[in-house]
């Protein structure tokens, strides 16, 4: 018996992945894998097809930036982590970036030692009701029961938003999306509340989405974005470029169409030139090559071309880019520029 | 252990410490102990460390910050600016609440099952065997899981009570079974000893009243805020200011304001210790019974004034508080007033009790097959009939084989009832050890205060259940 | 009357009556309902009862289950076969679900053309337990068991052949010492030997020798990472690896536990109760938020692998107590047989205690694994893919979200399967233990 020890042995020396030290791209180049936390599934961000590839909004920043820097976007591995667990995994270095529709705040971002890269979508949070119900806004809800998920920023927000309203509730906490659209569905809470881009994607999914209404009040502002450990500032820099330039590359038009093209010459607009690599120095600079936005781009498209491919309006989720267009076209999308 | 020789004539030499028996286990023992010792100092100054390069610390004062958050379900008063401690405490309750209830139902779930399935009706032994194999085979988990979506997806919303062709209340219009819980009526009272709020027509307040009854010191302080009219206004309530508890008049409705029923735990506690010192008193009068019985031979009948010594101090009190029922009444989106059982405690409790049910059954059956069959025939051969036979003779002594194991499983259910998070019932896991941890971060402090909770629990449940066992167990000589 | 006795008195029959057959209603299967089913009123009533839960069950289910569609490509579009096949709002179910993801709930994200390594796997191990299961089985072949736990572990994970060969060599090593060097230095120096040498070559001799030897001969297989692991596979793996992790580590605390040293027998007692006190899923959130804060800094575990330490831990004291029990229900005749032959306490334990006190717990080793495998669903809360977990997963594509009662229906039947055939083993085991002290 005592020889089935040394498995264990056997298995700390096989899969002990050595120190998280501060060189998080090196440990990446070194392991030949970039290690993204994911969520648990939320249909149109991160869940996996019946191929076992991870298909998602979420997902798509995570195969951009294995690009970027390994130069194969496949060369992921995707944690699961669920609402308790993904700081401690990110923290412990089990993650080299967590990409988990995560709210920018300031504790997280101050307190718990994080550094948010961006953000990936503007979101706030929302109520969806049934139209039977007759609610027309969410300052009716008085005496309701509220459906929401547990270990999110969602409960706080709730119990601020029916106290500074003076009116009651009662809360019914969910573990997952999944559970808590059941709960929903079959009518054991009168409205559930989660991020605005989670509702929509649970509508589009109901039998009969028609019958659902999104109420108007939008009680927070739900900034998500990837975020990698404190104090490994040229990780951080990767993330955070790698999510501007995909960015960036929908404000200049290039695509993943047209990438090939623009990127084989110099192009007459010097901000391109600088963002695929064929003029300047930037990708040196990262420590990474100089096609490395390149890569990122295709290996998904631009900004643009991920949103509609997972969440936009041709997919069942449906959801219209709204805050999450470009600054030139009224939305809140503004990269910094690329020199 | 170890046969001992003659003692050494010589001194004492250091090899002893090895090759002989009599100091060889002190030498392993401080071994150990030091080897212990290291591990440990190992992984605490590992986490100094770790803590130190996280920038933490190791304090507790996050408990004394507010949560933030609600809890649906409360056994004490707590509202989302009251402390993380008070909230862990909340959800500590709740822990006590499912376990205890739990216990109970699977004892008595396990009993009856562990009796049929001894049955002679095939039908009846073949589906409790269903039953148990059902539930002992597959995880706790998917139980839960199964009987909350079970229970959402076939009960009516509340919404299906609206109109003539909906579903209705039963028991007289009473109690409602929805999918979010089971409305049952509450016990209030007019004069409660915990103070009644006032529905008061002006703002006078009532003047903050000396309580008389010493004995209740703790009453006063739990007067509380009533809302009234148009604004929140503060009417204190003084049902206490003119004599004792029970028989006291109610200040509340001479002041002008009309009476808003309510309960409190000091009510609950004089119902409590009414009815015990009617229990007592109903044994005393048996005891006497049995002397009688003993000295004259004749029993004389004492039910009526056994069950006269229980009910009657009982109504009284109850009369005294103006007890009346609070019947669950549909309101805006859900019922009103009663007691709110919801489904997250119901399926966790069910779920629980039928899958530790399914154990206890087990544990019944073996005890009772454990019992030789000229038990029974003794028994019928004194002449005692089936049922007196089963009471005096085969479950005193299965009882000794069934409740070592017993005691096992209501630990285990006490532990499962941390699956709580499965259907969001707000236990301790889920307040302290969930979202508390997961909003300050804290997550050394909080587990560890989980973990202490659940041992001392723990510890607590086998101590009193090994002290019964103790009681019941084979005295031999 | 043809056939009383004329002489004597009329009423006293002389001659055999043929013999009768019963009444109708005291034979065959009239009698057995009669008495089985309606033999008074409570159980007239219970009966009646039965049949009512049984109908409602089966009403309820077996239309839904039996009308299933089995082919469709997401749930929208089997909704819409249902309606078209029996009318909109008919309860069916969608098994097109399991058609389309069933290879996830088992292996969960293992890959699709290394399937045979973990079904290989799954077979080694089956005839691994088999000689420790079943006493009928050759002897020899706990040279597999012994085995089993390197193949399988190279068979899983995948990598270089020669990293398990290079951890064998360390046992060889522990052997050797205690074989042949053990007259020569006295058994206490050589049992302490046995024990470091091999954990120093572990440490640092183990590594470069496997990659030496790798690089001499390539000898490896397509690694999996653990992130890839899921469905039944990862519980059995967890269930499997903490039940037999678990063993050596339990048995010493069982007999820490009967020791008369108070230290020792203080320390497995804490150990035992503290980690019994406290429910299995503070102990994987532990593993998962925790364990990292214990451990030197900059040490890095996979999560896998904390969770299966933090079972093995978990197990180790169900296990003691498990064992405690067995070295109980020993008589002491045996003790004190020990004693007398003049044998020290670990060769009594070795030779005589533990052998008889293992054999009678098996029963309950494999009633705890039972109920460990069961809790390996637990792991969902930490984010491992148990089977439980990759059912929210295939919940959360927009494939198949709102499907419910298929995912949850094949998990619990699989796990019905798998715990109860097991529980029949050791109740057959515990009849043949009970006839054999008899």
């Amino acid at each position: 018996m005592k020889k089935t020890v040394t498995l264990g042995a056997l298995t700390v020396a096989a899969l002990a992945a050595g120190a998280a030290g501060a060189a998080t791209l090196d440990d990446v180049k070194a392991r030949g894998e970039l290690k993204c936390g994911v969520s648990t599934g939320l249909a149109g961000f991160s869940a996996p097809d019946a191929n076992n590839v991870w298909q998602g909004f979420d997902v798509a920043y995570c195969r951009a930036l294995a690009a970027a820097v390994l130069g194969d976007p496949m060369a992921v591995s995707f944690t699961q982590t669920t609402g308790q667990t993904r700081f401690t995994a990110l923290a412990s270095g089990e993650i080299d970036v967590l990409a988990r529709n995560t709210t920018w705040t300031f504790s997280r971002d101050v307190d718990l030692k994080f550094e948010f890269v961006g953000v990936n979508y503007y979101d706030g949070q929302g109520f969806i009701a049934p139209k039977s119900l007759g609610v027309a806004s969410a300052k009716e809800l008085d005496g309701a029961t509220v459906c929401i998920q547990t270990g999110t920023t969602t409960e706080l927000n709730l119990a601020d938003f029916f106290r500074a309203n003076n009116i009651s509730y009662e809360p019914v906490p969910i573990e997952t999306n999944a559970e808590a659209q059941q709960q929903y569905l079959a009518g054991a809470c009168d409205v559930y509340t989660t991020d605005a881009s989670g509702l929509a994607a649970t509508r589009a999914t109901f039998e009969t989405p028609a019958d659902h209404v999104i109420l108007p009040e939008i009680i927070s502002k739900e900034p998500l974005g990837p975020l990698v450990r404190h104090g490994d500032n040229e990780w951080g820099d990767i993330a955070r470029w790698t999510l501007n330039a995909l960015v960036a590359a929908e404000e200049y038009g290039v695509t993943s169409a047209n990438i090939a093209e623009l990127s084989s010459a110099p192009t007459n607009n010097p901000e391109i030139n600088r963002l695929l690599g064929t003029e300047g120095e930037l990708g040196a600079m990262l420590g990474l090559d100089a096609e490395w936005a390149q890569r990122a781009i295709m290996a998904g498209g631009n900004y643009g071309e991920i949103f509609e491919k997972n969440i936009g309006e041709a997919t069942p989720i449906g959801l219209s880019r709204g805050l999450n267009a470009q600054w030139t076209e009224g939305g809140l999308l503004y990269s910094p520029p690329f020199r | 252990m170890a046969t001992i020789s003659d003692p050494p004539e010589r001194g004492f030499r250091l090899s002893q410490l090895i090759f002989d028996t009599r100091y060889r286990s002190m030498t392993i023992q401080v071994v150990a102990m030091i080897l212990i010792g290291l591990l440990l100092s190992w992984l605490i100054s590992n986490t100094i460390n770790n803590l130190e390069a996280l920038g933490k610390d190791f304090d507790f004062g996050f408990l004394s910050q507010p949560a933030g958050y609600d809890i649906n379900q409360q056994l004490i008063d707590y509202n989302n600016q009251m402390t993380h401690g008070r909230a862990a405490l909340v959800g500590i309750l709740n822990t006590l609440l499912v376990a205890v209830m739990g216990c109970a139902l699977a004892t008595v779930l396990g009993v009856i099952a562990g009796v049929l399935r001894l049955s002679n009706n095939w039908i009846v032994s073949r589906l409790t065997a269903v039953y148990v194999e059902g539930f002992r085979n597959v995880p706790l988990l998917l139980w839960i899981v199964l009987i909350f979506a079970l229970m959402t997806e076939s009960m009516p919303t509340p919404r299906d009570f609206r109109g003539e062709d909906g579903s209705s209340m039963i028991l007289g219009e009473s109690v409602a079974i929805t999918n979010r819980g089971v409305y049952i009526p509450n016990v209030v009272f007019s004069r409660s000893l915990g103070g009644n709020e006032i529905a008061a027509p002006e703002p006078e307040a009532a003047a903050p009243a000396a309580s008389t009854g010493a004995n209740m010191a703790g009453t006063y302080g739990a007067s509380r805020i009533a809302t009234g009219g148009a604004g929140v206004q503060t009417g204190q309530a003084d049902d206490n200011a003119s004599g004792s508890a029970e028989g006291g008049s109610d200040a509340g409705t001479e002041e002008g304001g009309e009476v808003i029923p309510s309960s409190s735990g000091w009510d609950w506690l004089l119902i409590l210790a009414v009815l015990i010192a009617g229990g007592i008193g109903a044994r005393v009068l048996g005891k006497r019974a049995s002397h009688i019985q003993e000295a004259t031979g004749k029993r004389p009948t004492t039910l009526p004034l056994q069950i006269a010594a229980i009910l009657v101090p009982l109504i009284v009190v109850l009369v005294a508080l103006g007890a009346s029922l609070d019947k669950p009444e549909l309101g805006g989106f859900n019922f009103d007033g009663g007691v709110h059982l919801r489904n997250s405690l119901i399926a966790l409790w069910l779920a629980l009790s039928l899958y530790t049910g399914a154990f206890i059954a087990e544990i019944v059956r073996g005890g009772i097959l454990a019992i030789s069959k000229g038990q029974t025939e003794a028994a019928y051969a004194l002449g005692l009939r089936p049922g007196t036979t089963m009471n005096l003779v085969i479950l005193p002594q299965a009882l000794r084989v069934i409740i070592p194991p017993l005691i096992s499983q209501f630990l285990n259910l006490t532990k499962n009832s941390s699956l709580a998070i499965a259907v969001g019932y707000m236990d301790v896991r889920s307040t302290l050890g969930g979202i508390t941890i997961n909003q300050t971060g804290r997550e050394l402090e909080g587990m560890l205060l989980l973990g202490l909770f659940y041992l001392v629990l723990s510890l607590l449940i086998s101590g009193v259940m090994n002290v019964y066992n103790s009681s019941v167990k084979l005295k031999e000589r | 009357m043809s056939d009383t006795h004329a002489q004597t008195v009329a009423y006293v029959r002389d001659t055999m009556l043929d013999q009768q057959d019963p009444p109708l209603n005291q034979t065959g299967a009239l009698k057995w309902i009669r008495e089985n089913l309606f033999s008074g009123w409570l159980n007239i009533m219970l009966t009646l009862l039965s049949l009512w839960v049984i109908y409602a069950a089966l009403s309820h289910l077996l239309p839904w289950a039996l009308r299933g569609i089995w082919d469709a490509s997401n749930l929208s579009q089997c909704r819409e076969i249902i309606a078209e096949r029996y009318g909109a709002g008919t309860p069916a179910a969608c098994w097109a679900v399991l058609a389309e993801r069933w290879p996830q709930l088992i292996f969960g994200f293992f890959p699709k053309e290394l399937y045979w390594r973990p079904i290989l796997a799954f077979l080694i191990f089956l005839a691994a337990v088999a000689p420790v299961l079943f006493s009928s089985v050759p002897r020899k072949m706990l040279w597999v068991s012994a085995l089993a736990p390197f193949v399988l572990f190279w068979l899983i994970w995948g990598g270089s052949l020669w990293g398990p060969v290079a951890a064998i060599l360390g046992f060889v090593i522990a052997w050797a010492i205690m074989a042949f060097a053990a007259p020569k230095i006295g058994t206490l120096l050589s049992v302490i030997l046995a024990i470091v040498v091999p954990v120093i070559y572990w440490l640092t001799l183990c590594g470069p020798l496997a990659g030496a030897l790798a690089s001499v001969v390539p000898l490896a297989l397509e690694q999996v990472p653990t992130q890839n692991m899921g469905g039944f596979m990862l519980a059995t793996i967890i269930g499997v690896s903490g039940i037999v992790l678990s063993l050596p580590l339990g048995i010493l605390l069982a007999l820490g536990r009967q020791s008369d040293m108070f230290i020792i027998n203080k320390c497995s007692v804490a150990f035992i109760e503290i980690i019994r006190g406290v429910p299995l899923i503070v102990w994987l959130f532990t593993a998962s938020l925790l364990l990292n804060y214990f451990l030197p800094p900059g040490t890095n575990f996979d999560l896998m692998l904390r969770v299966i330490i933090m079972v093995t831990l978990f197990s180790a004291a169900y296990i003691a107590e498990v064992v405690r029990g067995g070295l109980a229900a020993l008589p002491k005749g045996q003790y004190e047989a020990a004693d007398a032959l003049g044998l020290d306490y670990w060769k009594s334990m070795r030779l005589i205690i533990l052998p008889q006190a293992l054999k009678i717990s098996i029963p309950g080793i494999v009633n705890t694994f039972i109920g460990l495998f069961k809790d390996t669903t637990l792991v969902v809360f930490i984010g491992l893919l148990d089977p439980i977990g990759l059912s929210n997963s295939i919940r959360a594509t927009t494939d198949w979200n709102g499907v419910y009662w298929e995912l949850f229906v094949f998990i619990g039947l699989c796990f019905f399967i798998f715990c109860f055939s097991m529980g029949r083993y050791s109740l057959f085991l515990e009849k043949k233990l009970r006839r054999e002290h008899r």
